[in-house]
């Protein structure tokens, strides 16, 4: 794990003064440290490992473990493509197509801006609307691949809101 | 204010019966997921800032209700006018002066907006004659969408607590569990086991500090009924459990809820604030003595985690993997100590049993699946949603009764049921009456209810890798049948898919099947090879096809299937020409369209969007033919 700074430390303090510091607050912990960082900084799980007294090896275990977490910076929208069962059926797999297209990248990768970050997730439970795209904070139902750079102008744009 | 003794309950229950029935003129506005994601939360702003604004216009006082998923998330946003019981769909916010104007005010109705039957093209008003309600029996999801989540007095209003209220005041923990066990409830989160053995037997475990669990990780790809009792009910939940905690003699408990479910955190966080505050929950429960507090903790993202032992081990802080099945959790559970876990569906179906009796239920359902069970009805079906049956509706009433037949009317192929562990369902079982025996029986599983609906353009070998596919990303790794046994599957149907198929490969399948479900540690791995056995029972002859002729019967792997279009159906809507990604239809409106093969990448988004059905698909291997005839 290389050694990347991190400049301010004030979320993490909060977020270590509001969990006991022991092994069963570890997963909750880290999903604070995801949500203000964006991502799990190495220099930051250093720190975490410390104070909760759990080994680095166990909190780099339970980073790569979960998918919630990431250990790369994730770009600045996040599209997620619903990739369960009723959206597979009603063509998911046309919407991942057409975003690699689109942006160059893969599920699971980022774009070299930090612009976008592309995740396929196994279910968000609107199968009524199938299949379904997140981009941000917004759901997209009934998605259609060549609709798809609306759908990323509009979510984007409720992002900076 | 805490409620300490059973006259002060009954007092409260009084009060917020009466402040309800002061509010008896309601607009509920659905604001689950799916309708929030259509923009019910728009809807309901503007319903409300039109009723302010109309003010004295307005003959009773009305109130806008933002509720949770009323189940027919298919026609959303949904909204109901109490207590009439109108039920207007797809409303949009430009709607709702129209509403306000001609159905609060005028009394009358919308017409444009009431649900059509799509086979008598008939417009129904009422809510409870829509078909889709008509056919259902609420119990774990009796006040969804009836109620305000938010709003604890309304919960308790419609009934909530008044089983803890019974089991608190009347009863000991061990009749508690009796009672449970003549309702004949078993664990709704799929394997079915009976709750008061497992209720009893932690309560008999050695130990003073026990836990109780709520497994809200609801991961089956195609199942959201946990979810939108999490958000349309949350205290139902807390209520079942307060009342599991008692009979067991735990005094700390958990929900586990999906990290893909943000709005559940936020109503159950809520509905557990207000529950101690009002003394359903924390030290000296309304005035009984016994102490009980929940905390909530957010999964992680593993599908693993749905599984009970992994469950436990990601409240410990650690990597969710199972361990061997040995060690009961009963006894050595969470953090090694004496655990009762049930499923979201499970602690809500305990309260209106205590508040109805076991009788009650177990006069529902089949021999050995007593009670209702709620479904997630979805895929190719007309009205997805979220349902609530008997134990033994057949899957014909599910489907084409409740679910209003298949999308387009195309042929029905099969259901399945039961996630990633569990089958595919051909038509030829659709009399068979749903519980957790016979879909066993026919290869699948109950799991944790969802149904997806498939037509004939779904192929049978691509579901199967499909679910082969999601299970090698999910699996742990822990132990090797699973960890490899998936893997060294899907490599096989990924050479299926491709056409790169061999002869033995079915026999090979079978013999790794056979492998994981002997070796496997958790159930995880043991019930991953259902996909593909049920789908080769049934529908063997899809893979021959795949490996004997390199082609898919049902035009749907890629690589196998080419499009055309059929000269004499093609009106020139030009419709497939702005649907496909790749420019490789050309054609003038009103004149024939054709696909160019070259650069056609064989994704059916044409096949779709035609309104004349005028493409078709063929074996790829063909085009090889024609381009040398």
């Amino acid at each position: 794990m290389s050694a990347s700074h991190v400049a301010d430390s004030k979320p993490l303090e909060a977020i270590l003064g509001a969990y006991p510091a022991e092994e069963a607050s570890l997963i909750q912990v880290l999903q604070d440290v995801h949500r203000a960082y964006n991502y799990l900084p190495c220099d930051v799980l250093a720190t975490v490992a410390k104070t909760l007294g759990v080994p680095l090896a166990k909190v780099y275990s339970v980073s790569t473990f979960y998918k919630a977490f990431s250990l790369q910076p994730q770009g600045r929208t996040v599209v997620k493509v619903c990739t369960g069962t009723a959206c597979h059926i009603r063509g998911a797999a046309q919407l991942v197509d057409e975003l690699e297209r689109k942006l160059g990248i893969k599920p699971g990768e980022t774009t070299p801006d930090l612009g976008f970050t592309v995740k396929t997730v196994n279910c968000v439970g609107a199968c009524a609307m199938a299949p379904v795209l997140i981009v941000g904070e917004t759901y997209f139902g009934n998605a259609k691949a060549a609709r798809l750079d609306s759908y990323l102008a509009a979510g984007e744009a409720s992002d900076a809101d | 204010m805490r409620i300490e003794s059973q006259q002060a309950f009954e007092r409260f229950v009084a009060q917020a019966r009466e402040r309800s029935a002061a509010r008896s003129r309601q607009v509920l506005v659905c604001c689950g997921t799916g309708c929030l994601a259509k923009g019910s939360a728009k809807v309901a702003e503007a319903l409300a800032a039109e009723l302010a604004k109309r003010g004295s216009d307005v003959p009773v006082a009305t109130f806008t209700k933002k509720t949770g998923c009323h189940g027919f998330c298919e026609r959303g946003p949904l909204v109901v006018l109490q207590p009439e019981g109108v039920l207007y769909t797809q409303v949009k916010p430009r709607d709702v002066a129209e509403i306000v104007e001609k159905s609060v005010i005028g009394g009358d109705t919308v017409s444009r907006l009431l649900y059509k039957d799509p086979a008598t093209g008939r417009r129904t008003a009422r809510y409870e004659e829509v078909p889709f309600y008509q056919r259902q029996t609420r119990v774990a999801m009796r006040n969804i969408g009836r109620i305000d989540p938010a709003d604890i007095d309304d919960a308790v209003a419609h009934g909530a607590y008044q089983g803890l209220a019974t089991a608190l005041f009347t009863m000991t923990p061990e009749q508690v569990i009796e009672e449970v066990e003549v309702a004949g409830l078993r664990g709704r989160g799929g394997a079915g086991f009976p709750t008061a053995r497992k209720w009893r037997s932690c309560r008999a475990a050695k130990g003073d500090r026990k836990f109780v669990v709520c497994n809200g990780d609801e991961g089956d790809p195609g199942a959201f009924k946990d979810r939108s009792i999490m958000e349309g009910d949350p205290h139902s939940v807390i209520e079942g459990m307060v009342i599991g905690a008692y009979a067991v003699g735990a005094h700390e408990g958990f929900i586990y809820v999906r990290d893909e479910y943000p709005l559940a955190v936020v109503h159950l966080t809520l509905a557990l604030e207000q529950a101690r505050s009002h003394g359903f929950l924390g030290r000296n429960i309304l005035g009984s003595g016994f102490d009980f507090d929940i905390r909530i903790s957010r999964g992680g993202g593993a599908f693993v985690c749905g599984e009970s032992s992994a469950l436990m081990r990601s409240l410990e802080g650690r990597v969710g993997e199972p361990r061997a099945k040995y060690v009961h959790a009963t006894e050595r559970g969470l953090f090694d100590l004496p655990t009762v876990l049930n499923n979201v569906e499970t602690w809500a179906d305990v309260g209106a049993i205590l508040a109805r009796g076991g009788a009650w239920f177990a006069a529902m359902g089949t021999e050995k699946s007593k009670g209702t069970k709620a479904f997630s009805l979805v895929g190719k079906v007309k009205n997805t949603g979220l349902i609530e049956l008997p134990m033994g509706t057949t899957l014909r009433e599910i489907i084409y009764g409740i679910g209003g037949g298949v999308l387009g009317d195309r042929p029905f192929k099969a259901v399945q049921t039961g996630g990633p562990s569990g089958g595919c369902v051909p038509e030829s079982l659709l009399d068979l009456p749903v519980d957790y025996e016979k879909l066993t029986e026919a290869g699948s599983m109950m799991g944790s209810g969802g149904m997806i609906v498939m037509d004939d353009r779904t192929c049978m070998v691509d579901v199967a890798r499909y679910f082969l596919k999601f299970l090698t990303e999910e699996s742990c790794g822990k132990c090797i049948p699973c960890r490899e046994g998936l893997h060294q599957m899907l490599a096989i149907f990924e050479d299926l898919v491709a056409g790169r198929g061999k002869r033995g490969d079915i026999e090979r399948i079978e013999r790794l099947a056979r492998g994981m479900q002997l070796g496997s540690l958790c159930e995880l791995g043991k019930s991953a090879p259902n996909p593909v056995l049920s789908t080769l029972r049934y529908f063997r002859s899809e893979y021959e096809a795949h490996i004997e002729e390199g082609a898919c019967p049902a035009g749907i792997c890629r690589d196998l299937t080419a499009y055309e279009i059929v000269e004499a159906t093609c009106n020139g809507c030009h419709a497939c020409f702005k649907v496909c990604p790749v420019g490789a239809i050309t054609g003038k409106i009103k004149e024939l369209h054709v696909i160019h093969h070259d650069t056609c990448i064989s994704c059916g988004a044409c096949f779709d969007v035609c309104p004349t059905q005028a493409i078709r698909t063929f074996p790829k291997k063909q085009l090889a033919e024609r381009t040398v005839a």
